[in-house]
């Protein structure tokens, strides 16, 4: 009886979730309501939670419960620590839900709602989700190893020494565009600016709290933040108002630019405690605060999503960024669909902590699920916008033009009619000069998040739940930008150490200070680049930060393929396999476009010679002429290093390719580096309390 | 009622475990589980220490 009644309740799920997809996919109307949305996500993520995440537990992986985690063995009360689940799943959805999926969403909207939509779904579902979870498996059965330590102990040192340079030029790349993000948030806003910047001096004030005024009093001093944080939204509207006041925060692109990268290198040598360690308390509490809200808001409001399903835009010709659905959709939307970030996390902290195998589906498939979730709540954000609103603030001056009449003109003459009195009122509801041509996502996502809150909690506090917004974006960006640069400069010490093992030495103020430096100019110079770029630079940096992401996860998936294999069970590794050769045809179809399309908003060789052409002819205007020789310079070092991701995903693949084929034709492989079987002797009542 | 009540401690005691804000009292708990003669470290030494660790390696992502 039990039984048929739980077939009819998934079955019912499997119905809603059918109907709710195909509801989005074949609506073609004014608008469609955001609980669609909603319905299929839940549905979905269901489903695949309850049948293929259980299904890859018990025949692909056979997660043993029976087997002692490396927290039971090794259990040392520091790192290795058996943890209840809620406890693991709480830090490891903190650790892997970034800033990404709430920016990728929103720039893959000028596509039309429906094909990002269904990635991250797909995605999600049949890949990202099934990287974390596979990841996390792998590492746990081998004591906590990281991804790029698996790669050499399965694979070989070529596969290793792909997967740690791959990692560190993909920090470099991620804080480049993140620190893009935030500058495009606060340039010409002494609000936003203040606010941004009176999150320094706060979480100083948590550390110090912390540290030394109530020794380890983490919530007290959070809430305390938190408080502080608020306060800081409204001075920022007071300072907006106050003459003198306002001028010191209201600035240039170029000028914040510095100043984020003065900000990073001082994060990067100040001790844990007194910044990173506090700013990452507020953060985690302001985004699940923030998330849980949008979430309620958006099931009590049900807003209507006025982006149409498709837009002209998937030929290639989009304004946000240049490339034609396939298979820009794909590089656009990393978090939120797969990840291979996260196969850092599910290789690092997470199986150290696990209690139990039994575990392993709820926090690695689980976690990942949830941060889709995401990605949808932000694609819902950006598309209840009227089009024409969401491509005036999304567009660079350089596509649409820089006077505000040629803008609307532009758009309007899209079919998305928008006009410069909407866009004066709307600026001035936020509590900004202008919301033109604010690139880079954050401020489109905060005027949606905004009107979202707004229509629930009360219209007339518009700027303040914009500003609350843009804080609530800029205060985890930093905090990536903190910990990035941190992880970096580690990484860069572990490798000079093998050359001068003093460089080695983490705590050694030179070196220190050397690798910092290093760090903070390898994000800074690609980060000033994209604020000299008349195009916005969010074009060039956001699909570069795609495939370098996306690299990193064929890195992960390639190794669960290989181990897969040599584990025999060939018959199961099309569960990453596939996933793999998708992101192996995505990642390499768009580095080719990307290295060889005569279209100058793609191809970044075809853009240099153009540039490279007009500079000759003299037909620059004069204030292009001064930047041509850096952006030239630099449109031709990304084609070099999109060659490089593709190449470093290839030579993996191949790597990959050829231990299996060895293994398959009996030739000797490397061992399987799992550890041996020991029966749990955990009472497990008692952890899982 | 008492139901509620429990369910709420639960979910107390999970906040603090998750942020941290009970490291303190389980460091204690585990020092005394072992049988340590020496004295356990102070609350503000234990922190110092404990928050070193905690960001000791990859723990953000993107």
């Amino acid at each position: 009886m039990n039984k048929t009644l739980s077939s009819l309740v998934w079955l019912s799920i499997a119905v809603i979730g059918a109907g709710a997809v195909g509801g989005i996919a074949l609506h073609r109307g004014e608008s469609i309501n955001a609980l669609w949305f909603i319905a299929a996500a839940v549905c979905v993520f269901a489903i695949a939670y309850r049948f293929y995440a259980a299904w890859i537990a018990a025949k692909v992986l056979v997660v043993d419960p029976s087997r002692a985690t490396p927290a039971e063995r090794l259990d040392n009360g520091r790192d290795y620590v058996p943890t209840n689940k809620w406890v693991v799943f709480g830090h490891h959805f903190a650790a892997i839900a970034g800033p990404g999926p709430l920016v990728g969403p929103t720039l893959a909207a000028q596509f039309g709602y429906l094909p990002g939509t269904l990635w991250i779904l797909v995605g999600a579902v049949l890949g990202g989700a099934v990287q974390d979870m596979v990841t996390l498996f792998l590492s746990t059965r081998r004591n906590g190893r990281s991804l790029g330590q698996m790669a050499r102990d399965e694979l070989g040192p070529i596969g290793g020494a792909a997967a740690l340079i791959g990692t560190f030029i993909i920090m470099v790349i991620l804080i480049a565009v993140l620190g893009l993000v935030v500058v495009n948030a606060m340039k010409h806003s002494p609000w936003a600016t203040s606010t941004v910047a009176a999150t320094i001096p706060i979480a100083m004030i948590v550390g110090l709290y912390m540290r030394h005024f109530r020794p380890g009093r983490v919530l007290e001093a959070s809430v305390l933040g938190v408080a502080l944080l608020l306060f800081s939204v409204f001075a920022g509207g007071w300072i907006d108002h106050h003459a003198s006041l306002r001028v010191i925060f209201d600035q240039e692109g170029l000028t914040l630019a510095w100043w984020v990268m003065a900000y990073g290198f001082a994060a990067a040598i100040m001790p844990v405690w007194l910044l990173l360690a506090p700013r990452d308390y507020l953060s985690t509490f302001m985004k699940v605060g923030t998330i849980s809200l949008l979430a309620i808001a958006i099931i009590l409001l049900q807003p209507e999503v006025k982006m149409p399903a498709l837009t002209q835009f998937i030929d290639g010709s989009g304004p946000i960024f240049g490339g034609t659905l396939f298979p820009f959709v794909f590089i656009t939307i990393a978090c939120g669909a797969i990840s291979g970030f996260h196969a850092l996390i599910a290789s690092g902290t997470s199986p150290k902590l696990l209690a139990n195998e039994g575990d392993i589906r709820m926090i690695g498939y689980g976690a990942m699920l949830l941060e889709s979730f995401v990605a949808i709540m932000a694609m819902i954000a950006a598309t209840v916008l009227d089009p024409g609103v969401f491509f005036a603030i999304n567009s660079s001056a350089g596509v649409v033009g820089k006077e505000a009449a040629d803008a609307v003109a532009t758009i309007s003459a899209w079919g998305f009619p928008v006009t410069v009195e909407q866009m004066e009122s709307l600026a001035r509801d936020m509590g900004e000069s202008t919301l033109f041509a604010r690139t880079g996502g954050a401020p489109s996502l905060a005027v949606g998040m905004a009107s979202i809150f707004g229509s629930a909690f009360g219209q007339s506090m518009l700027a303040l739940w914009y500003h609350f917004a843009i804080m609530f974006e800029a205060i985890f960006i930093l905090t990536t930008l903190d910990a990035g640069t941190r992880v970096g400069r580690f990484m860069l010490q572990d490798m000079l150490g093998n050359i001068w093992p003093k460089m080695g030495q983490t705590s050694w103020y030179p070196s220190v200070l050397l690798t910092s430096a290093i760090v903070v100019s390898g994000w800074g110079y690609f980060l000033y680049i994209g604020v000299i770029d008349p195009n916005g630079g969010v074009n060039i940096l956001w699909p570069l930060f795609g495939i370098s992401n996306q690299m990193l996860a064929a890195i992960a998936l390639s190794v669960g393929t290989g181990i897969l294999i040599k584990s025999g069970r060939l018959k199961y590794a099309w569960v990453t396999g596939l996933p793999l050769a998708w992101l192996v045809l995505i990642t390499s179809a768009a580095a080719w476009e990307k290295i060889t399309s005569p279209d100058i908003r793609v191809g970044f060789l075809a853009a240099a010679n153009d540039m490279a052409d007009k500079l000759a002819a003299g037909v620059l205007p004069p204030e292009k002429v001064a930047v041509a020789p850096q952006l030239i310079l630099n449109q031709q070092l990304d084609a070099a290093l999109t060659l490089f991701f593709v190449a470093v995903l290839w030579i993996v693949i191949l790597d990959m390719l050829r231990v299996s084929y060895r293994y398959l034709a009996g030739k000797p492989v490397r061992p399987l580096s799992e550890t041996p079987h020991t029966m749990t002797q955990l009472d497990q009542a008692w952890v899982r309390h | 009622m008492a139901g509620i009540r429990t369910r709420l401690q639960q979910a107390w005691q999970l906040l603090r475990r998750l942020s941290g804000d009970d490291a303190y009292e389980r460091y204690l708990r585990l020092y005394a589980r072992h049988g340590h003669t020496a004295a356990p470290l102070s609350r503000e030494a234990f922190f110092r220490a404990w928050q070193e660790e905690q960001w000791d390696g990859v723990k953000r992502c993107c």
